[in-house]
């Protein structure tokens, strides 16, 4: 029973690192360009949705609508002034840009905000389902976060896959050049990616302080870099990677915690991570790469 | 065989489309590339329905025309005016908005998705609703998809391709991604549609096929095609004007019988005699 318990909180955790994976592989497959600035928005999220809910008493939902709709103009803003006039650039300026403005946000919210620690209040009420006469609880907060899960995956690949603007972000993370002289607006499209990425990254931000209630300006750095290491794992670049990559790091790393160690949690994840890609560089869904000779 | 008047400065334009506004209008084009002119003094002149080719040796610089046509570079000197607009400072995208399409030499389908998606991405900008009704399902959505589903059956019909609709465009066979390739093009609509070999790694029967389409795609759609071609026979057997380029030039410029006559081409092609 406690196994069972120990499973379902994983894939409440990894649900939320699903959510978070899912900014960093869409970027990635369009972009091709790692945001490692993702992790703060999560940050910002969680702020925007604090001050809304704890400081203005507004519903729960407008917070974190109004957090979505903070993060969504950010990451399109970060896009704008920091990572676009970089398209040309070699990866590496790219990637150290971001790392930038990772440490730019993180200090902006510590000017703003305080850097102490925040008390965030779940925005779902406490609560829990109890199975075999309480031998099992699940909170409330735990369905909540693996249904808003499911929703954004089916959600986000119907629209991939069925819209007119999914498929002009798939056909620029295929060619970009080909797809301009098709007349797709490839800044336009990237701007659109940010803009998905870093509104799941508020619902993510909210979720996560809900479980996890203390906020600070640091408070994304650590879900960000595991979310990214999700990514990775599932495949970077592939949407249904970053679910399972997502799912199977909040499993293992409550396992590690229930079974193993909680201190070394973290380094078991890292291990499993390193074995997973000494076996299939790739991810676990990535897809091949033919390098033409 | 359209009978070709002679214009002196810029002239291969068939006797249907005088009279009217050329569609392509290229004076003095040429693109540097650190000193080296890829394209130089570039003029070409392309009638509202003509069936164009430019030919040359390798490395002549005919990609490099494409490029420059479609804004994958800007020309470092010289005008093109598409339908009488100067294309000056557009875009790739606003290129193609105003009415060139092209394919590639080295073929860029979108492997991964379906032959149909191909297809849409290239009516992307006619398919008129906004990411919001997309979210949402929206009547709009609907009516745009359904009428973009149809469109791009129909446009597939033109090479007997709406059986393949839902395969993935990496999974066809090679003639098949070519003539994907033009379909996608197609799509977008374009007043010029360029074709950079298009028949390149077809067999005989499979080029006669292609032949035949090419006609049928100016007939039914009006619309003017340059193409850039090694298959002479291709070549000779549908192009009413054709413009020779060598090293960046324009060496020659008629109709398929007088450049098949002309003597700079045959040197350029099979190098000079030598004398004594």
């Amino acid at each position: 029973m406690l196994f069972l318990s120990y499973l379902i909180s994983g894939i409440s955790l990894g649900s939320i690192y699903a959510i978070i994976a899912l900014g960093y592989t869409m970027v990635y497959g369009i972009a091709k360009m790692l945001n490692f600035a993702h992790g703060d928005v999560i940050m910002v999220g969680g702020y925007i949705c604090f001050f809304a809910c704890s400081y203005y008493g507004l519903h729960p939902l407008v917070g974190i609508v109004m957090a979505m709709v903070v993060c969504t103009v950010l990451g399109i803003l970060i896009d704008r002034f920091a990572y676009k006039p970089l398209r040309q650039a070699p990866a590496l300026a790219v990637l150290i840009t971001a790392i930038g403005m990772s440490y730019f946000l993180q200090n902006s919210a510590q000017l703003l905000w305080g850097s102490g620690s925040r008390v965030f209040s779940s925005v779902i009420g406490k609560g829990s389902f109890s199975f075999f006469d309480g031998q099992l609880t699940i909170n409330y907060l735990t369905v909540v976060t693996i249904v808003v899960c499911i929703v954004i995956m089916v959600g986000l690949v119907w629209f991939i896959n069925q819209t007119k603007r999914g498929k002009a972000m798939r056909a620029c993370s295929e060619d970009k050049g080909a797809a301009q002289l098709m007349g797709i607006n490839v800044d336009n499209t990237i701007s659109l990616t940010f803009a998905i990425g870093s509104a799941l990254a508020a619902i993510a931000g909210v979720l996560l302080c809900s479980a996890y209630p203390l906020l600070n300006p640091t408070t994304g750095m650590m879900p960000g870099i595991k979310a990214f290491t999700a990514a990775v794992f599932g495949g970077i670049g592939s949407i249904p990677g970053a679910l399972v990559g997502g799912l199977l790091l909040g499993i293992i790393e409550i396992f590690a915690k229930a079974y193993l160690s909680t201190q070394f949690s973290d380094a078991i994840v890292f291990a499993v991570l390193i074995i997973v890609l000494l076996v299939k560089p790739t991810g676990l869904l990535g897809k091949k790469i033919n390098e033409k000779v | 065989m359209a009978k070709m008047v002679p214009l002196p400065s810029r002239g291969m334009v068939p006797e249907r489309d005088i009279g009217k506004a050329p569609i392509l209008e290229a004076t003095h084009l040429g693109i540097e590339f650190g000193g080296l002119k890829a394209v130089d003094d570039f003029d070409l002149t392309v009638g509202r329905t003509e069936i164009a080719g430019l030919i040359g040796p390798n490395g002549a610089g005919k990609t490099t025309v494409f490029n420059l046509l479609t804004k994958v570079y800007q020309p470092t000197s010289g005008t093109v005016l598409l339908d009488g607009k100067d294309t000056h400072g557009m875009s790739a995208i606003q290129v193609n908005k105003a009415g060139i399409a092209r394919t590639f030499q080295n073929i860029r389908l979108f492997n991964n998705l379906t032959v149909e998606d191909n297809v849409k991405i290239g009516m992307h900008n006619h398919i008129k609703y906004n990411t919001i009704s997309g979210i949402l399902r929206l009547p709009k959505y609907w009516i745009e998809e359904n009428r973009a589903h149809e469109k791009a059956l129909s446009l597939l019909e033109i090479f007997d391709m709406q059986h393949l609709a839902e395969h993935k465009a990496g999974s066809l066979p090679y003639g098949a991604q070519r003539r994907l390739e033009i379909v996608r093009a197609l799509a977008t609509e374009p007043k010029l549609l360029l074709l950079d070999e298009p028949a390149a790694g077809m067999n005989p029967s499979e080029t006669a096929e292609l032949m035949d389409n090419i006609r049928k795609i100016r007939d039914t759609f009006n619309i003017a095609i340059l193409l850039i071609e090694h298959d002479m026979r291709l070549v000779m057997g549908i192009c009413e004007g054709i413009a020779v380029l060598n090293y960046g030039k324009i060496i020659a410029k008629g109709s398929p019988e007088e450049i098949q006559n002309n003597q700079t081409v045959i040197e350029a092609y099979l190098g000079k005699k030598k004398e004594g």
